[in-house]
């Protein structure tokens, strides 16, 4: 095979890894803030997608251009979990948030399977099967806007949480609880605040991935799991730590789907974040926990 | 042996002599299809116990069970169709291949201080790694199944566990009153008091003097070993094994639901959720077919609020409290904290 092949897949890869690690990202930030493992994570990307899916086949409206709408949608509906539902769970044992996230996921699951069926459903854009040619190497348009879109969503989230006065009081809920309450900060209105923003991460990231695959419901459980390799495997809480774990699993899949069986691709992703948990708990970029 | 049976009052036993006599007179009364309900609730009455020793009793998040039901069921399996052996003579290897595996999991991961969700997570690794492996393992099937050999028995053979549901019904029944014993007595041992200072407050346990790397050890592996006695099980009673539905975190979340539900870190619990959660699904097939729904998905978002509505109602589980309407909360090892 020639040398262009492994470069092609690899660009195909790391885009696709770019939209994974802006969903891994949603996952960061609820975590990093609330220390809730949002165990209904895939799912909410699986009620993005099918958002996008039914807003185009009733409307033609083009994925990209709904992405800010979906993303509204999700934090409404994230804002409105974390309000409702998680915000008593806070001090409950970890296994009990489990249950609570678990049941809420089955309901998703088996909702859209109620509403959608069990069947692949897709998005057929005018440019699905458009691609650049930049020198020796093939790009398909998907996966550049997809990548392209990812980013800048990405971006402005960095922008939020460095430069909005309710970004930096979210960062200082993180960072102390006791002392944002000492502050004056409404602490559980910025965690319902800050799950809506995770939501919304996803919401954006379900509006891009729509493009790039077909939706079908048990799609949610596998996103929640690949969610969860990707922020340990870049640090759970660190924001740079998600994306860059996004794109390193993105890129072993496109990899190992390229030199072994494609349907071997996750072990592979399985075994990097076996690695890291062994030598690097806190994962690539993140900090040690003292 | 006073030490270990302390505690129990006179009520207590009655009651628990009143229940064993109605599981063991069960097959008298029940049909085929109640039979099977009946032995879905033992087995993960039993799964739950042994998840318990780990969440209820040491305090360590595992969501990776299934991975022990798999290794178990699939050993067992491959010993009988490869080599000829029988199920309990196999049982011993599976046992070990999975505390084995346990002992790994448990080794790496305490001893690079991975805890709390990050071992959660590591179980849940562990598992899909197996999943996807034994999707490829050629020898054993592959992602198309490993077959038992089936055929219409008249009688039971206890020995190489083919026949009737009845035999089968005996046999899980045997194996959760065994489980509980053991925990019962794991509990009041010196062991089991470990765990639970472990589980209240790792860094005072390890102040007193508990080895506390060794105690969690024994938790995972103990816990290994039990859960894939379940695998046996079910790989003689299903009779094929599919490595998307054996590993698969569906199957580890199901084996958690029980005790969690019932009560984690109590005995009863496991037994209490296994039952209320089965028949909560069985009825709710049954709803279904009364009311003519025959959408996919319907039961199971009942199941779901169900659930959400347990978790968010009664947050220790339904043990603690039914325990307490029932006047029998006096029994010391039944009190679980945070």
């Amino acid at each position: 095979m020639p040398a262009e092949i492994y470069l092609n897949v690899a660009i195909s890869g790391l885009l696709t890894g770019l939209v994974y690690g802006l969903m891994a990202l949603g996952l960061s930030v609820i975590f990093g803030v609330v220390r809730v493992v949002n165990f209904a994570h895939g799912e909410m990307m699986t009620i993005a997608m099918y958002l996008a899916v039914f807003l185009f086949a009733a409307f033609k409206l083009d994925p990209l251009l709904m992405l800010v709408p979906i993303s509204m949608a999700l934090f409404a509906l994230g804002y409105a979990m974390q309000a409702g539902l998680i915000n008593p769970f806070i001090n409950r044992p970890e296994h009990s948030q489990f249950i609570l996230l678990v049941a809420v996921a089955i309901i998703m699951v088996n909702v859209l399977l109620i509403v959608y069926g069990p069947d692949a459903k897709s998005v057929q854009t005018t440019y699905s099967f458009d691609s650049f040619q930049i020198g020796p190497f093939i790009v398909d348009a998907t996966k550049a806007y997809a990548g392209a879109a990812a980013i800048a969503v990405a971006l402005a989230l960095f922008a939020f949480f460095r430069f909005s006065r309710i970004g930096k009081a979210i960062r200082a809920c993180a960072d102390c609880y006791t002392g944002a309450l000492v502050v004056g900060l409404d602490v559980k209105r910025l965690y319902a605040l800050t799950f809506g923003i995770g939501a919304a991460c996803v919401g954006a990231a379900g509006s891009i991935m729509v493009i790039l695959v077909d939706v079908t419901p048990p799609l949610g459980p596998a996103y929640t799991l690949l969610a969860f390799v990707i922020v340990i495997v870049g640090g759970l809480g660190s924001m740079p730590g998600a994306l860059l774990g996004g794109v390193l699993i993105g890129l072993t899949e496109a990899l190992a789907g390229l030199f072994f069986t494609p349907s071997a691709k996750s072990m592979f992703a399985f075994g990097i974040l076996v690695l890291v948990l062994l030598f690097r708990p806190q994962g690539i970029v993140g900090k040690k926990q003292t | 042996m006073t030490r270990f049976l302390g505690g129990i009052s006179r009520r207590d036993w009655m009651l628990m002599l009143a229940v064993l006599t109605t599981f063991l007179a069960a097959p008298w009364f029940a049909n085929d299809y109640l039979l099977t309900v009946l032995i879905l609730i033992l087995y993960y009455a039993y799964t739950g116990q042994a998840w318990n020793i780990m969440m209820g009793f040491a305090g360590q998040l595992s969501l990776g069970h299934a991975l022990y039901v798999g290794l178990g069921a699939y050993a067992t399996a491959a010993l009988y169709v490869h080599f000829g052996i029988g199920p309990w003579a196999g049982l011993p290897a599976a046992i070990l291949i999975a505390m084995a595996c346990g002992a790994v999991i448990g080794f790496l991961a305490f001893r690079f201080g991975v805890a709390g969700v990050y071992f959660a997570i590591l179980t849940i690794a562990f598992a899909e790694f197996a999943r996807i492996g034994f999707d490829h393992f050629r020898w054993v099937g592959g992602s198309a199944g490993f077959f038992l050999p089936v055929a219409n028995y008249a009688e039971s053979d206890l020995l190489n566990l083919r026949g009737k549901p009845v035999m089968f019904y005996y046999v899980m029944l045997a194996l959760t009153v065994a489980a509980f014993i053991l925990c019962h007595f794991l509990l009041k041992s010196r062991i089991g008091y470990c765990w639970q200072a472990i589980r209240e407050d790792e860094e005072a346990a390890r102040a007193l003097g508990v080895n506390t790397f060794r105690y969690k050890m024994y938790a995972v592996v103990i816990s290994a070993g039990m859960t894939s006695v379940a695998g046996m099980f079910y790989a003689f009673f299903y009779n094929n094994l599919f490595p998307e539905q054996v590993f698969s975190i569906g199957r580890s979340i199901e084996i958690i639901l029980g005790p969690i539900i019932g009560g984690v870190g109590t005995l009863f619990g496991p037994i209490v959720g296994a039952f209320v959660l089965t028949a909560l699904a069985e009825s709710l097939s049954d709803v279904m077919l009364v009311l003519g729904v025959d959408v996919p998905g319907v039961k199971q978002v009942f199941y779901g609020i169900c659930l959400l509505l347990v978790v968010v109602l009664l947050p220790n589980g339904i043990w603690p409290p039914l325990c307490k309407a029932l006047g029998l909360d006096r029994n010391p090892d039944d009190k679980r904290g945070g």
